[in-house]
This record gives structure tokens, sequence and C-alpha cells, in this order.
């Protein structure tokens, strides 16, 4: 005779939620954050040694200490949200462009081009729109080609576009020793820095104001544009389901390409604004890792433009504080990544918490 | 005692949503045993085959396995009870051998030797009498023959239960009859094989015995010998009922559509249409008759201009006033241009006619965004239609601002059949509009269809249940295998013709094929 099997019963099972009242929801993400600053918390004292409050208060102060470190975390902030307002478009599409990296290093090469060539040559109004058009038009075809490519011959955008940002990459490292300054310096040092030919104005005696302010108005065209324009709409059907797109008649290259000349301009508008804007000089680590950071802020923000304002404030914020521990404490940059990481875990972790529920087995029923 | 089942489900519950798929089911069967699973769509046989392959979870009940209770958490679990389900869809890998997809996955500890694998798979085959070639690679196989393999897979893991989900849907009667040799005689090596189906003649061809499901409950166990078509057909409908659809005589019949020639060949060079010519008239329903997959679709798409035809095809449409039109070679946009009003009901409502994670006003805007000067959207009137038609059909929902992915099937049906009939259509073309649907349901879109065929809408129903299709309809047309093979009247059809319609010509359409192969 076999013993007698133990009966197991699952202790839960995971079922779709069907709908979530959006308190519930905020009160997820917000304990999520708590538990995350938590375990931070932990890990940290575990790693250094160091109070982890005092951490935490560090990067506080790093950011909002003085008007210059608040300026700082508004120009870290806006920078990175003009790039995620660019890919957002395309993101809604379920186009995955991962090449804002290179789209804002080729707007701003075009950027440092118009400054250096026509620095001289043109009056500072032209000059600037010149230097408008062209980023948005470099931008906005470092965009196409991998959409002409999608859109004709259904290639892999994700190993396009990425593949385009080493492209723009190499192609901004050429120009760094065409246009060296001082030769032999590996530089491109600060262009025009006598005539300041180029330099986009400052308003209010503010060296970031411009920046935020374009970024703003980014935000709510963004915004605009994708609640209640049809093309916003089109792509929002497109992305939802390609066949449901065909089927009302939508042409659906046609929508894959303009996007991502939207996309891409917007790109390029970030670059105009770091290298005419704050910069004044170009180098391979302009764009800064943004073109990939923006990915998460969008997507974080489930691609709407006014939450997106919020979760690059929190990137930002993790970007700041984290040089500013780095500083105070001896402390690698590094350690920084890792409680940003954590953090960004338990965010889009809680993301499952709201879709699903853990439900518990009820005691089984006697069977007659 | 006499020695146990098999397989003996005592209880079974299982509750999605509102929706509950089971009921208190029971149901055993015996080693050395064919079970049919007899019911309609959507009675619930497939998922409590679920239950026991590991798929779902019972929310009640207990599985007994040789008179053992037993937990089945996962495919896994049923594996180790020797419970092989093979499953409408095919889950084999398209590169590979049939070999390497029986093998693929197991993990038995041993060093993996294709050549061992490959005798233990021919004995297989040998003793149930499989004919296959197992060197073939999947993608160069019909259908018929990767159902062999999926069968094969689950024998080669040592199953000796075994559950086919409608495994006669894809198959010719002859492919039908090979696996009907092979089941007999895996019944003859002590096996116990569970088959799920709706259809009669099968039952009683195949099976030791029948349990019938109706709507998600047990209905009653017979012994097939005892059992006629007669006595399964009412106990899997239940009491007579009678669908008392009303159906006017057809008036002013005119000419709406006129399809000549039409031909869809696939990327494969597969035919999936050949020579389809019909004329709809408006103030008609003509009804589409055919097993699933026989080209309802690429015709339906055809028309709407979402399906690339063959050369020399010719869709003409007429228009009230008898102006016509050539539909071949228009895009979607281009016939709305034209101001041709062709409402189309896609079968798939959730990925062709509907936006799940839009809301119900959203959804309602597809077809009409386009519409205004403006480069912005209007959500005026799409809202104003959005309450509308949830007043007016009666559908679920919180508000016409949920997503409609959150809804039921019936109300997810209600959304896209009102948006289409909003559009005042000419041409009203629908593709198993009630699947999935509760009666009641049901009945509200075949009154909302009669009701625009009564406004002279030309209407083309592809439907699946054949008494549906003889009440509802004034003609229906039968397509089988890419051809139509006859349209019959709808007040005259009988089920047993339309049956053979669907079906019969298959034999001849092979042997034509077979002997074009052979002139090659």
């Amino acid at each position: 005779m076999q013993n007698e099997k133990k009966v197991r019963e699952p202790l839960f099972h995971i079922a779709k939620r069907p709908a979530i009242a959006w308190h519930k929801a905020w009160g997820i993400r917000a304990l999520s954050i708590l538990a995350a600053l938590i375990f931070a918390g932990i890990v940290a004292m575990a790693l250094t040694g160091e109070n982890p409050l005092a951490i935490y208060a560090t990067m506080i102060k790093g950011c909002f200490s003085s008007e210059r470190r608040i300026w700082m975390l508004l120009q870290t902030l806006v920078m990175l949200l003009c790039v995620s307002l660019a890919v957002t478009p395309a993101f809604k599409m379920h186009f995955w462009n991962i090449g804002a990296e290179g789209q804002v290093l080729i707007g701003g090469l075009a950027t440092a081009a118009c400054m250096i060539y026509f620095g001289d040559k043109l009056p500072p109004w032209l000059l600037i729109i010149v230097m408008v058009i062209c980023s948005m038009a470099a931008g906005a075809i470092w965009a196409l080609i991998p959409a002409i490519f999608k859109a004709k011959f259904n290639t892999n955008e994700t190993l396009f576009t990425l593949m385009m940002n080493y492209v723009g990459i190499q192609l901004v490292s050429y120009f760094v020793i065409v246009w060296e300054n001082p030769k032999g310096s590996g530089h491109v040092g600060v262009i025009n820095q006598v005539s300041q030919a180029g330099w986009l104005p400052t308003i209010g005696n503010q060296k970031y104001m411009l920046s935020v302010i374009v970024v703003l108005a980014l935000t709510v065209f963004m915004y605009i544009y994708l609640k209640y324009s049809k093309h916003g709409y089109e792509l929002t059907v497109v992305g939802e389901s390609e066949n449901t797109a065909r089927y009302i008649g939508v042409n659906v290259n046609k929508v894959i390409i303009r996007t991502m000349l939207l996309s891409g301009a917007i790109c390029g508008i970030a670059g105009l604004l770091l290298v005419g804007g704050t910069d004044h000089t170009i180098s391979t680590t302009t764009a800064g890792g943004r073109g990939f950071t923006a990915i998460m802020v969008s997507w974080l923000a489930k691609f709407n433009p006014l939450y997106m304002i919020a979760t690059s404030f929190l990137l930002a914020f993790f970007e700041r504080g984290a040089s500013e521990i780095s500083t105070i404490f001896h402390l690698d940059q590094a350690f920084s990544d890792i409680i940003s990481g954590i953090i960004l875990f338990f965010i889009i972790g809680s993301e499952f918490f709201i879709n699903y529920q853990i439900k518990f087995t009820k005691p089984a029923k006697e069977v007659k | 005692m006499s020695k146990p089942y098999a397989l003996e489900l005592k209880g079974i519950t299982k509750v999605f949503g509102s929706i509950v798929a089971n009921k208190d089911v029971d149901m055993s069967v015996k080693r050395g045993e064919i079970l049919a699973i007899l019911g309609e769509n959507g009675s619930g046989k497939t998922t409590l085959m679920n239950m026991v392959s590991g798929i779902y979870f019972p929310d009640e009940g207990k599985i007994f396995v040789d008179g053992k209770e037993v937990v089945i958490r996962s495919p896994k679990d049923a594996f180790d009870y020797k419970i092989g389900m093979i499953h409408q869809h095919f889950k084999l890998v398209d590169v590979f051998t049939a070999t390497e997809n029986i093998v693929l996955g197991i993990n038995d500890g041993e060093k993996f030797n294709i050549k061992e694998a490959q005798k233990k798979v021919k004995e297989i085959t040998d003793r149930y009498g499989f004919q296959i070639d197992l060197n073939k690679k999947i993608y160069e196989m019909s259908v018929s023959e990767k159902q062999t393999v999926e069968i094969i897979k689950v024998l080669y893991r040592g199953a000796d239960i075994l559950i086919l989900d409608e495994p006669t849907a894809v198959l010719t009667p002859q492919e039908t009859q090979k696996l009907f040799v092979v089941l007999r005689n895996m019944r003859a090596d002590n096996k116990t094989v569970v088959i799920i189906t709706h259809k009669l003649h099968e039952v009683l061809a195949i099976s030791d015995r029948v349990s019938i499901m109706r709507k998600g409950k047990y209905i009653d166990t017979v012994i097939t010998a005892e059992a006629t078509e007669q006595s399964l057909t009412e106990a899997m409908v239940g009491e007579k009922v009678s669908l008392n659809i009303e159906r006017k005589e057809p008036e002013n019949l005119q000419e709406r559509l006129v399809i000549k020639d039409l031909s869809v060949t696939a990327h494969d060079g597969k035919q999936l249409l050949k020579d389809v010519c019909f004329t709809a008239y408006g103030g008609e329903i003509l009804g589409i008759a055919g097993i699933s997959g026989s080209g309802q679709k690429e015709l339906l798409e055809s028309v709407a201009g979402l399906q690339r035809a063959d050369k020399g095809a010719s869709i003409i449409y007429f228009d009230p006033e008898g102006n016509e039109v050539q539909l071949v070679g228009k895009t979607p946009k281009a016939i709305r241009n034209l101001g041709i009003a062709l409402s189309f009901v896609p079968e798939d409502r959730l990925g062709m006619g509907l936006v799940g994670n839009m809301d119900i006003i959203d959804n309602m805007m597809l077809r009409s965004y386009k519409k205004g000067k403006t480069e912005f959207l209007d959500r005026k009137q799409p809202r104003a239609l959005a309450e509308e038609i949830i007043e007016s059909l009666e559908v679920v929902t919180p508000s016409a601002t949920t997503p409609v992915r959150r809804l039921s099937g019936g109300n997810v049906q209600k959304v896209l059949v009102g948006r289409e009939i909003s559009l005042n259509p000419r041409v009203l073309m629908v593709a198993y509009p009630v699947r999935g649907l509760d009666i009641n349901s049901s009945y509200m879109i075949y009154n909302l269809i009669s009701k625009q065929k009564d406004q002279g809408v030309s209407i083309i129903f592809v439907g699946e249940d054949l008494d549906v299709l003889i009440e509802l309809c004034d003609r229906i047309m039968v397509i089988n295998s890419g051809e139509i093979t006859g349209i019959v009247d709808g007040k005259s059809a009988k089920k047993e013709e339309l049956g053979l319609l669907m079906t019969k010509s298959t034999h001849e359409i092979e042997g034509d094929e077979e002997v074009a192969e052979d002139a090659k």
C-alpha cells in the first residue's frame, strides 16, 4: 500500500484585479516608496555603516539647500523631462525608440556646427533661428531613418535606434577633433566665448530659465497633442493594435513616420538647449544618458506628460542627491545608483500589485 | 469495490469574474475507455479539462486519479499524474523536427541522445499506428501532422490519460478517421482517452461513454451504444428552444455587392479563397456557414479593403442609385472617402474592432474621429453616441469612460455592433457576432441585425450555429476550404444539408489536388 499522500493546496493564487479605485492605486504606490526607503536604508546601513537618515537628509539638502542648487535640480529635471517628452509619442505608438541619446547628440551637433560656422556670418537673431531649425531637423532625420525602415521593411526598431546612437556618438567624436580648441586638448572648449554668438538668450539673469520655460511649454503641447489631437489618437490606436488601425483606415506607415519625426525633432530641441543654452560646447557625453533614463521616466508616468513632471523630478532628485552624498560621505557615485535602483524596483514592482491581487485560498470545504 | 476510476472529478466549480464557467461538475472515466465530453460552444468543456491539465485551478471541488485525491497546480503536476492534454492550438517550435519537438524540455537527468530518443519515439508511433516522418520540420507539416506530433509528445512523456480538445476541428474526414484508429489503439493499450467535441457523429463513432455538458453544468453521462444522435442532441441543447427569430420576407431586394472570381493567396502560397462568386442584396441577410478557418475572414476582409485579392477579382458595390464602384484595390480609407457606408463587425473584437485599453467614448470615435476640419478631436458626439448605446443596448458598464477590455464579452460586442450600426450602413458584415454571448445578448444582436435588414441594409452574417443561420438568414452560403460549395434558401435549409456542404466536397478537392500534384 502506498502511503496516504498529504494533499497540498496552494496557499494563494494570483488573480487579475477587475478595477481599482485611484486612491487605492496611489496608496499602493506610496506604500511601495515607503517600503523602498526603509529597505534602501537598511542596505545603506549594512554597506556603509552610515546613518541612513543622515544620507537621506544630505540628499535633500543637496537638492534644496540653496537657490543655486534648486536651479541645478530644475535644470536636471527639465532636460530629462524634455527627452522624456520626446520619446513618449513613439512609446505610446509601441515603437521602442531607444535612440533618443543619439537624436539629442545629433541635435546638439547641428547646433554646435551652426554656432561655429555661422557665428560671425549671420546676425544673432537669424543665427538662432537657423540653429533651431537645424537642430530639430537633425534630430528628426536621426529618428526618421529607423522609422522608414520600420515602415517599409518592418525592421526591428529597438536595435536600429540603438545602433543609431553609436553612429551619432562616433560622428560627434569625429567633429570634436575637427573643432578642437585649443588644438590637442581633445575638447571643443567653449564655443564663441568672446562673441557669445549663438548663445541662447538668458531670461531674468537665470541661466536655466529658458530651458524651464521651453520644456514646460513642450509638456503642455505634448499633453494636448496626445490627448486631444487626431494625430495623438491615431498613434495611440496604432500602438494598441495595428489591425484596428488598418480596420479604421489609418495609414499605419504614415503615422509611424510622422510620430518619429516629432519624437526626433523634440530630441533635437533638447540638444539645442544643452549646447546652445547651457553647455556652449559639445562632447560625446552631452546627452549624458538622458536618452535612456527618459525611457524610465516615460514608462513610470504611463506616458502621461503631466505625470512625467513628477517622475522626472524623482529621478533628477536622485541624480542631484547622489552627487551630494558622494562628496559629503566620500561614497562612490555607484552607491546612489544602488539606492535609486532599489527605489525604482519597488515603484515598478508596485504596478504588479495594482494590476493583480493575491487571493489566499479559503479553507477547503468538506466534500461529502 | 470495483476498480477505481482512472480520473474522477467531484463538484468542480470555476468562476471567472461574473461568469460561472463550471458549476458543480462531476465526471469519471475508466482505464481503457474513451470518454467524449459533448457540449455546445461555451458550455465549459475546455475549462473543465484545463483544470485537469493544470492550466487553471478549480475554485471548488476535487480531482481523483486512480481513486486518490490529487492537487494539480501546473501542467507539470498533471504530467506527474500522467495526464496529458492536446490543446486546440499547438505549441511546437517551427524550425525543429518532430523528434526534437517531442523530446524538447524533458529533463530526465540523462545525457541527451537524439538517436535513443528517436528509437523511443519510433516505438510509440509503431505501437499506436501513427503515420509520420519524424525528421520533418514542423513548418513543413500539415495541421494534422502537427497534431500527431503533439499527441506523440504527450505519450512520450508517459501520459496514460490523454485529453484532446476538439481534435477534429482542423482535420479533414480522412485525417479524422486516421486519428480515430490511433485512439482506438490507445484504448486497446489500456490508456484513458478524453475527447472534447461538439460533433455528434464523432461521439457516436469513437466513444464508449458520453458526458454531456450544457452552460457550464454537468447534465448526464450515457453509454454511447445506447445513445442516438437524437437523444444526445436533446441532452446537449436541453429542452427544445425555439429561437423565434422574426424573419420577415425580404422586400425590395437590390443588388448591393456583386463579387466575382475573388481569390486570395497567402504569402506562403496557400489558397485561402478560390474563385468566390456571389451577390449580396440590400434587404436580405446572407448567411455564411462553414468550418471555422475556411476563408470567412479573408472574404469579409477583402470586401472591407483589408485583404489584398488576387488579380482578376472583382467586388462591385452598387449604391441605391445604381452607380457602381469597384472595391478591389481600395483601402478602407478610400472606400470611406467614396461615401460607401460599409460596416464590419470583425471576429476579433478587441484585436480589430475595438481597442481594449480605450474607453467606450474613444472606441466610438474610431469610426468618426476624422470628422471636423480642425486637428483636434471632438468627443462630444462620440460621448453622446456612447451614452445612447449604453442605454439602448443595456450595456453593463460603470461608465462611458470605462476601458472596454473591462467589460464582459457580451457588452463588448454590444458596443461594437452598436457603433457599426450607428454608421447607417448600406452593407453590414458581421463575423460570429454572438460567440461567447448569453442568450439575451444574442437575441438583442439578432434583433438589431433583423432591423437593419428591414431598413434595406445588405447583411452578410458569418455564423457557426446552424440553427441560428437557418432561422435568421434569407439565404445561406456554404464555404468550404475557401470555395463556395452551395447557396441554399434559409427557409427550406436543413442542417444535414448544410453540414454536408461544409464537409462533403473536401474529398473532391483533395482528390483534385492530388491529381494536380501528380501531374507535376
